[in-house]
């Protein structure tokens, strides 16, 4: 079996496909690509699908916005309507907003599509939202995922522009009124805002060019960047694999889950359809975005409960929760003859460069103050991080506060309050409702350890008591089965770092600073049970009447 | 023009330019005003309607608007404000009000018909104010012309589908849907609780009718895109795709990772 073996003889498919797939896959190789990603392995957690979601509602996204873009014209011409819509016959408006209503009116299906276009719109963004909680919360970002942490992170603001791009485009009152807010936040930038806006809008708002301008950055350039970031996103997502739920058998070495192909293949495939179904129950039985409510954008009127979509909230809420006063002094200031309109920039671009730049920098904050360089695939459940899920906590309170305050005026009116109020308390959850959120956050996980340890090592109360014969009553407790157990004692918890000298034994300010910061983190701590002190506990005294635990009995 | 130039040092020049200027003032002041009072107030009213108004008056109203309508510390003077602003009040229901607040609420009519007409006889006959609107006024006028009025004087209270909007320290203007045409139109002309008056000659009486024609229709019509959410903007539309959209999403993934086993 020498010679003989090289002058084997190649192989032909029997049957007329099996020779054209042949063909195929000898020139692009599919097989090997599919032996290589079918094998892939994926563990299987609900809470992982949520960036599968996001990618199903952009295909649904692309999907439905190419068939608007069929109707749609982006001018902002004037013309007056003349479609089936009866309360806005014969009223002038822009070319724009008219292709719009036909859109909704006159073309088959066009409502719908519209609709579908805007709820995967929300959803989209939605679901990324929920994917970075995710990932926050379980720590997913550390080594090796911080780069697609931060890609991740871009592509939430590619899919905010995309989405308030896209809310601007029906020219009509509601989008113009947003588009004015854009417009005034730009020109409150120092100096050069005037110009910018000039520039944006070709001479003075709202011009008749903005239109056009955001339809092209719509329906190509953020289109375009949101695909590669996901390419790249989902490249690295298979170089690094994926993270799994500590568990038993589960380490930083390995991925214990499905293969990709059947399983998680007809899984997903499902799934997309299942996301588009839903997307489709909800464009057919719920308005959104009725446009032709509003009416044609004019300048001058603004309708009550105008609000920009979900995604923009948080920014509208802080520029309704800013003062115009801080005591005596005018936030609003006049320098040098120049108007500095802080009233608008402060709350405009500060909490949101806050929030964007803490949740961009934040693996390395926490790489620089744990000095963990190790890789981490397994993940942390939230209470065994209790400074970071407090950290999270309070930067999702102070989102929710501001992202409440842009329907402060619904707040008023559904809950019968006075809308001075509302805004006076949601001020004042503001600057302290982080703090509170952080305090109780970290108090919360850290008794949910404490009550894991107990467990651990104490077992289950089973609400059996039991009197001893000398008269004393105790409680029966179920000892865990060992994979229950695991969840509740193999985490890491890393303890406090001392300040070190560097290697001119100097310790640094920034060390200290550091080592100040890795007290704050972990000084408070509640160390998983030992296996020493897991002996201990079943050793001691009331092992006698511990009942034997049936594995099923504790699935709750 | 030479006559007139040479006689400007003339000791009478300046009080003949004052007596001008003020009857100028004084007669433009006279047509504005009429413009918005009402037309032959009382002309539907018989004295019997006016006497039987002044008994109700005195026993359910006077406590805060005084005797005879004059006002008192806890209740505006109605000397002036019309048929039109009784029947609102009192056909609404916001009148008697039952409690101070930052404004009166709506709630359940308190007197019939025929008591809201009387009452509204006697405020008056105290003097002259809008009248109830003809029912010619209030129906068949232009969708599309009410809806441009709509968008520009109430969109920025009431919304622009009329869902109704907050004012500031617990006031707010209410929803539409369900406001009989004439309600609307004598809101309009009288302006109640925080709602500014529009007069005849900011609003025409075309224009209210082709408002109250507008905000009929789309109440009619409904939304032709499914259920409108209370239409109330992006609000809404937020809360929906987080509660219910993700939440049926989240049940899915849930159901897709559990094990069969």
């Amino acid at each position: 079996m020498s010679a003989a073996s090289t002058a084997e003889p190649a192989f032909v498919a029997k049957t007329k496909t099996g020779r054209f797939t042949d063909f195929v896959d000898a020139r692009v190789g599919g097989s090997g690509i599919l032996r290589e990603f079918g094998r892939k392995v994926f563990p299987d957690h609900w809470s992982f699908m949520f960036g599968e979601v996001a990618l199903y509602s952009f295909v649904i996204l692309l999907l439905s916005g190419t068939f608007l873009t069929f109707f749609f014209d982006p001018s902002m011409a004037e013309t007056h309507y003349d479609g089936s819509y009866v309360p806005l016959k014969g009223v002038e408006m822009s070319v724009a907003y008219n292709s719009s209503l036909d859109i909704s009116f006159d073309v088959r299906g066009g409502l719908f599509m519209r609709q579908v276009h805007h709820w995967a719109a929300l959803l989209f963004v939605a679901s990324i939202a929920v994917h970075m909680l995710r990932v926050f919360f379980t720590g997913a970002f550390r080594k090796p995922r911080e780069m697609n942490w931060v890609v991740g992170g871009v592509l939430l603001i590619l899919a905010m522009a995309a989405g308030f791009t896209g809310y601007s485009l029906p020219d009509d009152l509601l989008s113009g009124n947003g588009l004015r807010i854009i417009d005034g936040v730009i020109k409150s930038i120092p100096i050069v805002g005037t110009y910018i806006s000039f520039f944006l809008f070709g001479g003075e708002f709202p011009g008749t060019a903005i239109i056009g301008r955001l339809y092209m950055l719509h329906i190509l350039l953020v289109p375009a960047l949101i695909l590669l970031m996901i390419v790249l996103h989902l490249f690295m997502v298979v170089v690094h694999k994926h993270t799994q739920y500590p568990g038993p058998g589960r380490n930083d070495n390995n991925v214990v889950g499905y293969p990709l192909g059947p399983v998680y293949a007809a899984k997903a495939g499902g799934f997309f359809f299942i996301v588009f179904g839903v997307l489709a129950l909800m464009a057919g039985f719920f308005t959104i975005n009725p446009i032709w409510n509003y009416g044609p954008y004019d300048p001058s009127p603004v309708s009550a409960g105008t609000q920009p979509d979900w995604y923009i909230g948080f920014v509208d809420g802080a520029l309704r929760l800013m003062p115009g006063t801080l005591g005596d002094w005018q936030v609003e200031q006049v320098w040098f003859g120049y108007v500095f309109s802080f009233n608008v920039l402060l709350p405009a671009l500060v909490p949101a460069g806050i929030l964007f730049t803490v949740m961009f920098m934040y693996p390395w904050i926490e790489r620089w103050i744990t000095k963990d360089d190790r890789e981490h695939h397994v993940l942390d459940r939230p209470r065994n991080a209790p400074t970071r899920t407090a950290i999270g906590m309070a930067g999702f309170v102070w989102y929710c506060v501001m992202w409440a305050a842009a329907g402060s005026d619904l707040i008023a009116t559904h809950f019968g309050v006075s809308l001075n109020d509302v805004t006076y308390w949601l001020r004042t959850l503001f600057i302290i409702g982080p703090i509170i959120a952080f305090i109780v956050t970290k108090r919360v996980a850290l008794a949910l350890q404490r009550k894991d340890r107990e467990i651990a090592l104490h077992g289950r109360e089973t609400g059996r008591i039991v009197r001893l014969p000398h008269g004393e009553f105790i409680e029966v407790h179920a000892p865990l089965d060992e994979y229950k157990r695991y969840r509740l004692v193999g985490f890491e918890s890393p303890e406090v770092l001392p300040a070190v000298p560097n290697e001119h034994g100097v310790v640094t300010r920034k060390e200290k600073r550091r080592a100040f910061l890795s007290r704050w983190f972990f000084e408070d701590r509640v160390a998983p049970a030992t296996p020493a002190e897991l002996e201990a506990a079943h050793g001691h005294g009331h092992a006698a009447v511990e009942a034997p635990e049936e594995a099923k009995s504790l699935s709750h | 023009m030479k006559a007139l130039s040479q006689k400007r040092r003339h000791p009478l020049a300046a009080i003949a330019l004052l007596l001008m200027g003020l009857l100028i003032t004084g007669g433009l002041y006279a047509v504005a005003t009429t413009v918005n009072e009402a037309k032959a107030s009382t002309s539907t009213f018989s004295a019997n309607d006016v006497e039987e108004g002044g008994k109700l008056f005195a026993a359910n109203c006077a406590t805060c608007h005084g005797m005879g309508g004059s006002g008192s510390q806890d209740g505006p003077s109605l000397v002036g404000v019309g048929a039109a602003s009784v029947d609102f009040q009192v056909g609404t229901g916001r009148m008697p009000m039952q409690m101070n607040g930052p404004q009166a609420l709506e709630k359940p009519v308190q007197f019939n018909d025929q008591q809201t007409h009387q009452l509204a006889a006697y405020v008056a006959s105290l003097g002259a104010g809008p009248a109830i609107p003809e029912q010619s006024l209030l129906e068949g006028g232009d969708a599309a012309a009410g809806g441009e009025l709509f968008r520009t004087n109430c969109a920025m209270c009431h919304n622009a589908a009329a869902a109704g909007g907050a004012l500031t320290r617990g006031k707010f203007a209410p929803a539409l849907a369900d406001t009989s045409g004439k309600h609307i139109y004598e809101a309009m002309v009288t302006g109640p609780q925080n709602m500014p008056v529009f007069s005849d000659s900011n609003i025409t009486p075309e224009g209210k009718r082709d408002i109250i024609t507008f905000l009929k229709q789309i109440e009619t019509n409904g939304s032709p895109g499914g259920a409108e959410l209370g239409s109330l903007g992006p609000v809404a539309e937020g809360l929906f795709v987080w509660i219910a959209g993700l939440g049926v999403i989240i049940a899915f993934t849930i159901w897709l990772t559990s094990r069969t086993s």
